[in-house]
């Protein structure tokens, strides 16, 4: 080993030593992090009984509490409900944001700019100041207890379209130039050059859009109220916790019924996630 | 110019436009007439069906100051904006900070982890912190067993204790959020910056002050109030943790709101929507501040 080899060994440790602190914080908040996580995972095995007394590690009985959990609750008709509201949900926001952030950015002039900022004050709009005007609206198109009643609200959204009209000016405007000389139009140049190049900022779009339709809870309880089989995860979970005696076991594996798809599209799409929502705050 | 370079322009122009159409529309549609229709509404009484211009014309907004209860819910909401908002976010800076330092390990996994809670939907999380911190409760047990309770406490029923488990089940779902905006905020600033302070002689202390916050400024800005618009709308958390509870003590105004129109049977349309426009206000209020903060530092 050379002098250097040994001194640039040196200076790490020593890099290494000085992050003790930040490592020790860093694990606490992980640990954090993840131990409710880890407990809904294991109670989900145990029985209710275990569960209250503080069991921490797996038990045996998962199979149990996924059997009183499918005789409860229609398990598989929630899931199911869950999954096409958030698809046809992100699809529709994704194509619809994704096109209004195109058009803001790369066609930009006094009047859209203009146009833009009356539109982010809609960010400021609280849910629960047009919840009963929208349900009556919703409700006099007959559109109560549909796909259409869950996702009407929330598929134009002005932080999804900031977000795409930001990460937009990393788009290199010149191919523009150069696909309409080779006479592709705009729509063209649209589906064809910009959605293959912002494909990391789609990807952070969809998860933040799913997660969000999955998870959404006070609008689907107002207008999935009448209809049981429109009903979506986080209405069935409720429903679980909501008697006097709560089993725990079930209640968990229902929980984890509702948290592991958000859970696997995140770990799926996390790079690109990050990816986008450093373009986003740029 | 000749005509057909003019139409092809033309086209570019009309182009822009079509393709920010669906998305205006919708938000003019969904978002800024029912916002109008609310503040009518405000100014009426009776039932969904038949409802009239109240009198006098502000009796829904007089009757909110004797209301207790709306009373109750909005010191209650302002309690869980004053109290974790602000340690949320220095948490995910402190955070964001050490994740972006190039020498540490497993930068991957802590991220990862960091994150992991805001992958659980609300009302997951809000279940699983009942469960852990019921009579019965994972809690209880360890607190128990070490001896620093001598019985089981009813944390959910003691109206301080409901407060606090709230905020701390906030601070758990939501600091990862905001933390990952930071890192991406950091990782746009240049490293050369940081190189030039250290050789300036700037310490640790000094280079977060002098040049992380401001650079950072305009994604604090963000952050605040993304979480100031999240806090006044709380709502799955007071339902499903507390359910508002004990005896409506940690209720929070969207919550009090949904229980005014579509919750316990009473569909008070009129006073709800009095009660969402001062909602409204505050929200506009307290974003207008943030933003004006943001900007006299400039």
């Amino acid at each position: 080993m050379t002098e250097t080899t040994v001194k640039v060994k040196q200076n790490k440790s020593a890099t290494q030593r000085r992050l003790i602190p930040s490592y020790i914080f860093l694990v606490i908040w992980s640990f954090i992090s993840v131990f409710p996580l880890y407990w809904m995972i294991t109670a989900a095995t145990n029985t209710s009984v275990e569960v209250a007394r503080g069991k921490i590690i797996f038990g045996t009985y998962a199979a149990k509490n996924f059997q009183h959990l499918l005789a409860a609750e229609p398990l598989w008709r929630n899931l199911a409900n869950s999954f096409k509201y958030s698809i046809v949900q992100t699809v529709l926001c994704l194509l619809i944001c994704s096109l209004a952030g195109f058009g803001f950015e790369l066609y930009h002039d006094k009047a859209k700019d203009k146009l833009f900022g009356i539109l982010l004050l809609a960010m400021m709009v609280p849910q629960v100041a047009t919840m009963i005007p929208l349900f009556r609206m919703i409700s006099k198109m007959h559109l109560l207890n549909t796909v259409w009643a869950f996702i009407l609200p929330s598929i134009s959204t002005p932080f999804m379209i900031m977000m795409f009209r930001q990460n937009s000016r990393n788009f290199p405007i010149d191919i523009m130039e150069a696909a309409r000389l080779d006479g592709l139009n705009e729509f063209q140049i649209f589906y064809r050059m910009y959605m293959p190049v912002m494909r990391s900022t789609y990807a952070a779009a969809a998860v933040i859009t799913f997660m969000n339709a999955w998870n959404s809870y006070m609008w689907p309880k107002v207008v999935m109220n009448t209809d049981t089989s429109a009903q979506t995860m986080p209405m069935l979970i409720a429903n679980l916790a909501a008697g006097y005696t709560v089993d725990y076991g079930m209640l968990m594996m229902g929980v984890l019924f509702c948290s592991v798809p958000t859970m696997i599209i995140f770990f799926i799409l996390q790079k690109q996630f990050a990816e986008g929502i450093t373009g986003a705050v740029k | 110019m000749n005509k057909k370079e003019k139409s092809v322009l033309w086209k570019q122009h009309a182009a822009g436009w079509v393709f920010l159409t669906p998305a205006t529309i919708l938000i003019a549609w969904l978002s800024f007439y029912p916002m109008i229709q609310a503040l009518f509404m405000s100014f009426k009484t009776g039932s969904s069906a038949r409802m009239k211009w109240a009198s006098p014309f502000f009796y829904n907004y007089a009757r909110m100051f004797k209301d207790k209860l709306f009373i109750t819910s909005l010191k209650n909401t302002f309690l869980y904006l004053i109290v974790e908002v602000p340690i949320m976010l220095i948490l995910a800076i402190l955070l964001a900070q050490i994740l972006n330092n190039k020498d540490l390990r497993f930068k991957g996994l802590f991220r990862t982890m960091v994150f992991l809670p805001c992958a659980t939907s609300l009302v997951s999380y809000s279940l699983i912190f009942k469960s852990l911190f019921a009579t019965q409760g994972l809690i209880n047990t360890i607190f128990v067993n070490l001896g620093i309770f001598k019985e089981n406490f009813n944390f959910l029923g003691t109206p301080w204790t409901a407060k606090l488990i709230i905020i701390i089940a906030l601070i758990w779902r939501w600091t990862g959020y905001n933390m990952v905006f930071y890192l991406a905020g950091l990782q746009n600033i240049e490293y050369s910056v940081y190189e030039a302070a250290k050789i300036d002689g700037a310490n640790g202390w000094q280079t977060f002050w002098g040049i992380t916050v401001p650079l950072l400024k305009p994604v604090i800005v963000m952050t605040f109030i993304m979480s100031i618009n999240g806090t006044l709308q709380l709502f799955d958390e007071s339902v499903n943790l507390t359910g508002g509870g004990p005896a409506n003590s940690t209720i929070t105004m969207s919550h009090y709101i949904y229980n005014n129109s579509f919750g316990q049977g009473v569909a008070n349309f009129g006073y709800a929507s009095a009660l969402s426009f001062i909602v409204f206000i505050m929200v506009a209020i307290l974003a207008w501040i943030n933003m004006k903060v943001g900007d006299t530092r400039d």
